[in-house]
């Protein structure tokens, strides 16, 4: 027994699960606005080619019985999304121009 | 000799026969605008009266109110109150001022008597003295009763607001005496989309932000797409940046039904696009800001999306006078977006996103790109929003030029100009 965070066959994302691994887009937005391009950088090339592979392992399951293993690595693929921007697009975690702009997201679906 | 240019004319979409859209709508001209209504604190004044105390107003969908003696409460700055709206016992959707009839407290409210809340109860208990109201209004306990002087507790009930749901949305108008009842207010273009399959879409995203601008340079901004191709350049890959701008907007259809407004789009297609075309994780996702490439099975639309029957359409975007917006897309989703006032040169902005519930972790993850997206959007939006509000508190420049693919920027302001002049011949006349 280990204190694995991911289903096994997604061990090598260990590293980034206790970071990436967060439960409301609020969470995910803030994290990436505190990381640097290298971090996320490093994260998206890491996990962007098992994308498919963690989506196809996730949806093996009923969205509100998934075990929790498989929920971390749905969050996983949330903050792959969130990263993706700053990473393909932006060059920088923040949105070009957005300044003091906000936008909360205060309801949102589970998982 | 030079021919006369006819606005937007060009290669693109057909457009009415008078040449451009403005001039199909004469009554909008096509004089620059001043947006003195945008800066000016006493106009400001006068929209409060005029238009959000006399216009029938979104506050929520009925989704909201699940179960008899479910609430929520809605914070109306722009018309100084603050509503609970509930659903009765027989079911019913009612709606009252938020205000207890003893000595003015706030009735529902949690920690933090400016924030919204919800929740369900049997009945309103006032936190003050504990005087109670039934879930229709009336009041049913007052404490200490025999201390009062000639007291009849039905004197006493809640103030109520009018109220009625359209589609699943919840409206509440709170003149006196409404001018129109809701689907006149509403008109023949607005309830040709009543029967959209709302109910369907409860997967909600709800996103909110105060905004350093006046409401109405924010539906400007989402009510041309015009500032699409530039604003937005950088969300374009790069391959396809050059090709986005000199493209430039058209809409494929605009069109005017009262103090409502609508234009309609084409979309991005990304399951037809070149993938080089394509952010990656569009690709691994099968999303984006047009939604998921494969869309949910919602059955038969109502006649009232494209109305203008184009074989290219991608979206109606349905500007619902004076602050709500439903925006349909393509792919069997849509969005909301109101605009809350809370002074000449700040408001509420909110924004949902509403789905057919995901069925799986692929789906739910389709949609989480969509919404992520439609963010990145947004932020820029907002910010320019703000820089615009500045200068043009400056005063420096007071005529702006509108082109035919901002017809809806100018028909705003007329109705906006028109109510309020409206308001004030009746009050001269009262």
């Amino acid at each position: 027994m280990s204190d694995a965070l991911l289903p096994s066959q997604f061990s090598d994302l260990e590293r980034y699960a206790a970071t990436w691994c967060l439960p409301t887009e609020r969470q995910r937005f803030a994290q990436r606005i505190a990381s640097t391009m290298d971090e996320m950088q490093a994260f998206y090339d890491a996990f962007f080619p098992r994308a498919e592979e963690a989506i196809t392992y996730c949806e093996k399951f009923p969205l509100d019985e998934m075990p929790e293993d498989a929920q971390r690595l749905l969050q996983l693929l949330y903050s792959l999304v969130m990263v993706s921007f700053p990473v393909e697009v932006w060059r920088q975690p923040h949105v070009p121009d957005s300044g003091a702009a906000y936008l909360d997201l205060v309801l949102e679906p589970t998982p | 000799m030079a021919q006369p240019r006819t606005a937007g004319s060009g290669t693109g979409f057909p457009k009415p026969a008078e040449g451009s859209w403005t001039a199909h709508y004469p009554e909008l001209g096509t004089e620059p605008l001043s947006y003195e209504d945008s800066v000016s604190p006493k106009f400001y004044q006068l929209e409060r009266q005029a238009i959000f105390k006399r216009a029938w107003l979104n506050v929520g969908r009925v989704e909201q109110l699940p179960r008899n003696g479910s609430y929520f409460t809605k914070e109306l700055a722009v018309a100084n109150t603050s509503i609970v709206v509930v659903r009765g016992k027989d079911g019913k959707v009612r709606a009252f001022h938020n205000i207890c009839r003893h000595r003015g407290n706030k009735l529902v409210w949690t920690d933090f008597p400016r924030e919204e809340t919800s929740g369900n109860c049997r009945h309103f208990v006032c936190k003050y003295h504990g005087w109670r109201y039934e879930l229709d209004g009336s009041c049913s306990f007052v404490q200490q009763e025999s201390e009062f002087f000639d007291l009849d507790k039905k004197d006493y009930g809640l103030v109520p607001v009018h109220c009625d749901v359209w589609g699943g949305f919840i409206f509440v108008n709170l003149d006196a005496q409404p001018q129109q009842t809701l689907r006149d207010f509403l008109g023949p273009m607005i309830n040709a989309i009543e029967d959209y399959p709302y109910d369907k879409m409860t997967e909600r995203f709800y996103y909110r932000a105060e905004v350093g601008a006046n409401w109405k340079l924010f539906l400007d901004a989402f009510q041309e797409f015009y500032h699409a191709p530039v604003l937005h350049a950088k969300q374009s890959p790069v391959s396809a940046r050059p090709e986005v701008q000199a493209a430039g907007y058209e809409g494929l259809h605009y069109q005017l039904d009262g103090p409502h407004r609508l234009v309609s789009t084409t979309t991005g297609r990304g399951w037809l696009m070149a993938p080089e075309d394509l952010k990656p994780m569009e690709r691994v996702t099968r999303s984006g800001l047009f939604g998921a490439w494969d869309a949910p099975e919602i059955g038969e639309l109502p006649s009232g999306l494209n109305p203008g029957g184009s074989k290219w359409w991608g979206q109606d975007s349905f500007q619902i006078w004076p602050n709500f917006v439903i925006l349909f897309w393509e792919r069997g989703w849509y969005l909301t977006y109101h605009y809350w006032p809370t002074s000449h040169n700040t408001h509420l902005f909110e924004g949902n996103l509403y789905f057919v519930p995901a069925r799986n972790a692929r789906e739910r993850l389709a949609h989480e790109m969509a919404a992520v997206t439609f963010k990145e959007f947004a932020l820029q939006d907002g910010n320019t929003l703000e820089a615009t509000q500045i200068m043009l508190e400056s005063r420096v420049v007071k005529a702006f030029p509108l082109n035919d693919q901002e017809i809806l920027c100018r028909h705003l302001h007329k109705v906006t100009a028109d109510w309020v002049d409206d308001y004030k011949r009746k009050r001269a006349e009262a």
